[in-house]
């Protein structure tokens, strides 16, 4: 294209405007919107007043909700692990094993995401429901207490959350073991490596990044997370995000409530910059979906 | 290979089969739960425990004119959102992925950080924005909510898709005298309309069933999550989850019926 190539600066801008402009004025207005915000005084129907004295908004907020940030990591935490020990056979299947039903199974790991997420989320409660098809045949051998339940526990909260971002571990973990060259692990076989030996010292190690890029992609939306905390916990499983949509929808309290999302928000930037300066912005991008 | 090895070799792959099937019913079978639920009968008003079987909440599916308005509301919605989303998005990737210029690493990473913000921090900002701003929470910023989610989505589908076209292909169109004009509509845009489509349908999906964003910058508007959530104590109706069965059997036979027709097209190429 004769045109594109003589104005070289100006045909990416054009393309960039319109997406740039949306990105901006609704995603970075916002963030910087709210940050302003955490230096605010009063209530929805007090008005604000707007001090840089206000900063004491934060050390506030963090020692009134220590307890759910500190539980929001650890479930994060937990469910990220969860994840990663259901997703990494599945991915190693599908992309080894699976031949030409790949395509299909690959859906079948997006499929989660065309039906409502609050209905799969209210799901597990029939699932995990005192009498259901897991603890019902438990009881019934007598395996388990009569009493036992799953639901409305810690446990249930974060098979919840694992449950619902799971895919997010799954596609790029898949993606990274597709892209293996398979003549290195021929090469492995002919040079007498055992298939676990090919595994650990091959396979493994180059997954690395879809690993990383997988559980960024876990962690961040789940200790975000308040769906299940609220539908499948108890008032003891709160987490931040509950903490921060009472506060915005029911309390009102603005400033409170942007000083805790900003703090959320750094905590998790950090960590993608520092993921990115690991594996270059490039890696992480491309590996996200 | 020893004998002894063989056994664990054939016993590992066997166990991986089973794990990943198990990890498949894990996946799956909440979906199923939600179609299985649409054919109960209820006693009481939660529909969380299995009764009977009956045909009744299809049958009824437009009884609650609330839900109606609901399902109707986040069709628009995401309709709307879609397109926008899908067209700015796909500009923006054709820029990323063919240009090199100033700050494209930069601005790689800016539209990268929507994915990686928790959505409560995404709804969150938003409404302090427009609250700040005095605009009135609707369906106005609720469509502009969902635009903003969904192009990074669409960007990055479209970069995965954009990064293999063959650029020959429209320097050969070129060299035959095509304007740039007509090399777009005639070699580009039907090489990338596979990858527009995949990307529409995710947009679609992902602003159908968003809820955290939606809840705190839809003001009075209901969608169809929002229905859902605000019933969550009274009781969900069962005609809830048929319109989701039906919402996802509609999806994947669009997902189906695009693999068919690209297999199709594959297939007639030499």
């Amino acid at each position: 294209m004769r045109i594109f190539r003589s104005r070289p600066a100006l045909v990416p801008t054009l393309l960039l405007v319109p997406g740039l402009a949306w990105l901006g004025s609704f995603y970075l207005a916002p963030n910087l919107q709210m940050f302003a915000s955490s230096f605010w005084s009063g209530t929805l129907e007090s008005g604000f007043a707007f001090s840089l004295a206000n900063w004491v908004n934060y050390p506030n907020a963090l020692g009134t909700y220590q307890e759910q940030y500190v539980r929001s990591i650890q479930y994060g935490f937990a469910a990220t692990l969860l994840c990663f020990a259901i997703a990494f056979p599945l991915a190693y299947y599908i992309a080894f094993k699976a031949g030409r039903a790949r395509s299909v199974l690959l859906f079948l790991v997006v499929a989660p995401f065309f039906t409502s997420y609050l209905l799969r989320t209210i799901g597990w409660r029939t699932i995990l429901g005192d009498e259901s098809i897991v603890l019902g045949p438990l009881k019934f051998l007598g395996l388990i207490d009569d009493g036992a339940r799953i639901l409305d526990t810690p446990f249930s909260v974060v098979a919840g959350i694992a449950y619902n971002f799971i895919p997010f571990m799954i596609l790029p973990i898949y993606v990274s073991l597709e892209k293996i060259d398979r003549r290195l692990l021929e090469a492995a076989q002919d040079l007498y490596a055992s298939s676990w030996g090919a595994f650990r010292r091959i396979t493994l190690p180059l997954s690395v990044p879809g690993i990383f890029a997988g559980s960024l992609l876990t962690f961040i939306p789940a200790i975000g997370d308040f769906i299940n905390a609220e539908l499948l916990g108890n008032p003891g499983t709160a987490m931040i995000g509950n903490v921060i949509q009472r506060q915005f929808l029911v309390v009102r309290d603005y400033p409170t409530a942007a000083a805790l999302s900003f703090m959320l928000m750094v905590l998790i930037l950090a960590g993608v910059t520092l993921y990115g300066r690991l594996l270059g912005t490039e890696e992480l991008t491309s590996k996200a979906i | 290979m020893g004998v002894a090895q063989r056994i664990v070799a054939a016993l590992g792959s066997r166990v991986l089969t089973v794990y990943a099937a198990m990890a498949l019913v894990y996946l799956l079978l909440p979906i199923f739960m939600v179609a299985l639920f649409s054919f109960n009968d209820p006693v009481g008003r939660s529909n969380y425990s299995w009764s009977s079987f009956t045909f009744d909440n299809w049958l009824t599916l437009f009884r609650d004119p609330t839900l109606v308005k609901a399902v109707g509301t986040s069709l628009r919605i995401a309709l709307v959102s879609t397109i926008i989303a899908t067209t700015i998005g796909t500009l923006m990737a054709m820029a990323l992925v063919r240009y090199r210029f100033r700050f494209r690493k930069a601005i790689d990473l800016f539209v990268f950080l929507p994915l990686a913000t928790p959505e409560i921090v995404l709804g969150a900002s938003l409404l302090t924005l427009f609250v700040t701003l005095q605009i009135p929470l609707g369906e106005l910023t609720l469509i502009l909510a969902h635009v903003m989610f969904n192009v990074s989505y669409v960007v990055v589908t479209m970069k995965a898709r954009l990064s293999g076209f063959d650029m020959r292909l429209e320097e050969a169109a070129a060299d035959l005298g095509a304007t740039p004009w007509q090399t777009f509509w005639k070699v580009t845009f039907p090489l990338i309309l596979p990858g527009i489509a995949a990307s529409a349908v995710l947009a679609f999906g992902l602003s159908l069933d968003d809820f955290v964003i939606t809840r705190f910058n839809a003001g009075q508007v209901q969608t169809f999550p929002v229905y859902i959530y605000l019933k969550v104590q009274k009781g969900i109706p069962p005609q809830v989850n048929a319109f989701a069965t039906l919402f996802f059997v509609a999806t994947v036979s669009l997902v189906a019926i695009g693999a068919l027709l690209q297999r199709r097209r594959a297939n007639l190429k030499p």
